[in-house]
């Protein structure tokens, strides 16, 4: 279960060890995150929660490794990963992390099929093999009879499905959600909270996810809320 | 291969932007393949100089002859192995449009001095039978659509009346650039038909050299026979004769590649705006390949690819529009005798076409490269 004390062994899936992230802006020090523990264990699906500016995103990207800490550690299955270097990291993110945006960040010039292709791209799969899991991705997320379809011609929601197919497709071992349901509509926004559901319950996915949305929030088993740059509140749902 | 796909949709996410470019890819280098025909023309006499060949022109100047006799003192000169002479016509055949080079030869010694020039035995010994027979270029004989046996009258405004010749020979070259529009005829037809001041007098001489790194030797030793004398010489190899004709209508290299330098810098800047601009409005993009497991050094390689794929696509468009044109020959009527691109000028001009593609790409490729995800991401 999510911990958020510093705990004694590093046994979670994720384990955030102080962690601080600071921004200098002119003369001015910005201390985002201020020695931050976290321990996220296999399966779970966490939300986080906090007003702007409270740090939601800042972690997420650095459990992502997409940013670097300023201190602290993040260790991810076993593998510390703050001290990796930028090319080490990138290799490290396509294996491990999913990403779904707010904003759904498909390429508009490729088909639903080849957005979520690129991420098997990297792999060493065949072209049948890559075709074979892209197919799986798309009918797990309902999706396998708009493959041939431009983002142009999607739904907010359906882009969502191809942005989440995405993220499934290699197989990661967790997935970070940005504001899954920010940009869409109350019955979409539904359709995509149980999507995740499915993914977690069924597909043993960890899910961390941060939202502005309760209702999102409600869904996951655990929500924690950043304020100030620390987590200070958990509430933890029964399964 | 798997990638080319993502290539070919970034290029056709804006088809006009794309089309505009790869059209000024292939008009530069339609451009740059007319301006190397062009050089190649001017240069022609150049390229084809023979190293052993010198020519001896009068010392005044070129329209100033030489006497005949002149001939068996240049053959006594060591070094020296053949000597044949010309003399420029200068005619007008049908309209004046119709430029080609008229030559009276001297028959018996003009092949020896240029065996570069293949005509069939049969063909040249009936133009050595007909004292008013005429050898022309092949490609001469193709533009006025000439065969053997045909009268062909030439107005000589120099010689005055209208000189008729009959076609015995058809002469062609061993090389792409050798110059297949000359017309030569009988030195004695020259003599006895023209005005009496030529008798006895030549154009130019050419002769053969032994060794062609005796020419300095043989050059001074040819005009200090003459030195003098009425008709000074003037003795060149025939390759810087070549060249001074060339630099006579001005510094035509100079000023090629002047042209050809702001063309394809305007090319730079302008392929290079375009592949920024294509960088820029795709920031998030790029920052969501990073994000999913593409490294910088990919991200900068598909910029790179996109660049090479206009230049190369555009390159060879705009090389193969200027073959297609250089293969129907001197579009000017004859101003331009030898007007062809070489494969080798096709490989250089792919070469430069590829060169842009690097340089125009590498600075949108390398801020490609060294976006930060997180970054790019937050200005969504």
């Amino acid at each position: 279960m999510v911990r958020l004390g510093r705990g004694a062994a590093n046994k979670g899936l994720i384990v955030a060890r102080d962690l601080d992230k600071k921004y200098v802006r002119g003369s001015e020090e910005i201390h985002v995150l201020q020695g931050l523990n976290l321990d996220v264990d296999a399966g779970e699906y966490v939300a986080f929660m906090g007003p702007s500016g409270s740090g939601k995103t800042t972690l997420l990207n650095l459990l992502g490794g997409l940013d670097v800490p300023s201190a602290g550690t993040i260790t991810v299955a076993g593998d510390e990963i703050t001290h990796l270097s930028r090319r080490r990291l990138t290799e490290w993110r396509a294996r491990h992390v999913g990403f779904i945006f707010q904003m759904y960040n498909l390429l508009p010039v490729l088909t639903a099929f080849r957005n979520v292709e690129l991420p098997l791209l990297l792999t060493h799969l065949s072209k049948a093999e890559r075709r074979q899991h892209v197919e799986t991705a798309l009918k797990v997320v309902g999706l396998q009879d708009r493959m041939a379809h431009y983002p142009r011609q999607l739904s907010g929601g359906q882009l969502q499905r191809v942005a989440i197919a995405r993220a499934i497709v290699a197989d990661p071992t967790f997935l970070l959600c940005d504001e899954p349901t920010g940009d869409l509509d109350r019955k979409s926004a539904g359709e995509i909270l149980d999507l995740l559901d499915v993914l977690v319950r069924d597909h043993g996915k960890t899910v961390l996810m941060v939202t502005h949305d309760p209702r999102a929030a409600e869904r996951a088993q655990v929500t924690l809320h950043l304020e100030k740059g620390s987590l200070v509140e958990s509430e933890a749902v029964p399964a | 291969m798997k990638f080319l796909p993502l290539v070919l949709a970034n290029l056709g996410r804006k088809k006009i932007r794309t089309a505009l470019t790869l059209g000024s890819f292939a008009v530069a280098l339609f451009l740059f393949g007319l301006l190397v025909a062009i050089r190649g023309a001017f240069n022609q006499g150049i390229d084809v100089a023979g190293k052993d060949r010198l020519m001896i022109i009068n010392r005044t100047s070129l329209i100033q002859p030489l006497p005949l006799p002149y001939r068996d003192r240049i053959l006594r000169i060591p070094g020296v192995t053949a000597v044949t002479f010309a003399s420029w016509f200068g005619g007008v055949y049908q309209d004046e449009k119709n430029f080609f080079p008229q030559f009276a030869v001297d028959s018996e010694t003009y092949r020896n001095v240029y065996p570069e020039f293949a005509i069939p035995a049969d063909q040249w010994a009936a133009f050595l039978e007909d004292r008013m027979g005429c050898v022309a270029g092949a490609s001469l004989v193709q533009r006025f659509g000439w065969k053997i046996g045909d009268r062909i009258p030439i107005r000589s405004p120099f010689f005055g009346g209208v000189w008729e010749f009959n076609l015995r020979a058809i002469y062609k070259g061993q090389r792409a650039q050798d110059d297949l529009t000359q017309f030569w005829f009988q030195r004695k037809y020259f003599e006895e038909k023209g005005p009496p001041y030529m008798k006895g007098l030549v154009g130019w001489y050419v002769l053969r050299i032994s060794n062609p790194d005796d020419a300095v030797r043989v050059t001074k030793a040819i005009d200090q026979e003459f030195a003098n004398s009425a008709y000074e010489t003037r003795t060149q190899t025939e390759a810087a004769m070549a060249a001074s004709f060339v630099k006579q209508m001005g510094n035509i290299e100079f000023l090629i590649l002047c042209i050809g330098s702001v063309v394809f810098f305007t090319l730079l800047l302008v392929t290079g705006n375009t592949m920024a601009i294509a960088v820029r409005e795709r920031t998030a993009e790029l920052a969501v390949l990073k994000a999913v497991g593409y490294s910088d050094r990919f991200v900068l390689g598909i910029v790179l690819a996109e660049s090479l794929t206009l230049s190369v696509v555009g390159g060879a468009l705009g090389l193969g529009l200027a073959k297609a044109f250089t293969a129907g020959g001197d579009p000017t009527g004859g101003m331009l005798p030898v007007f062809y691109l070489p494969p080798a000028s096709l490989a250089a001009g792919f070469a430069l076409a590829l060169a842009v593609g690097v340089a125009s790409g590498v600075i949108p490729a390398f801020s490609a490269m060294r976006l930060r995800v997180v970054d790019a991401l937050r200005r969504v």
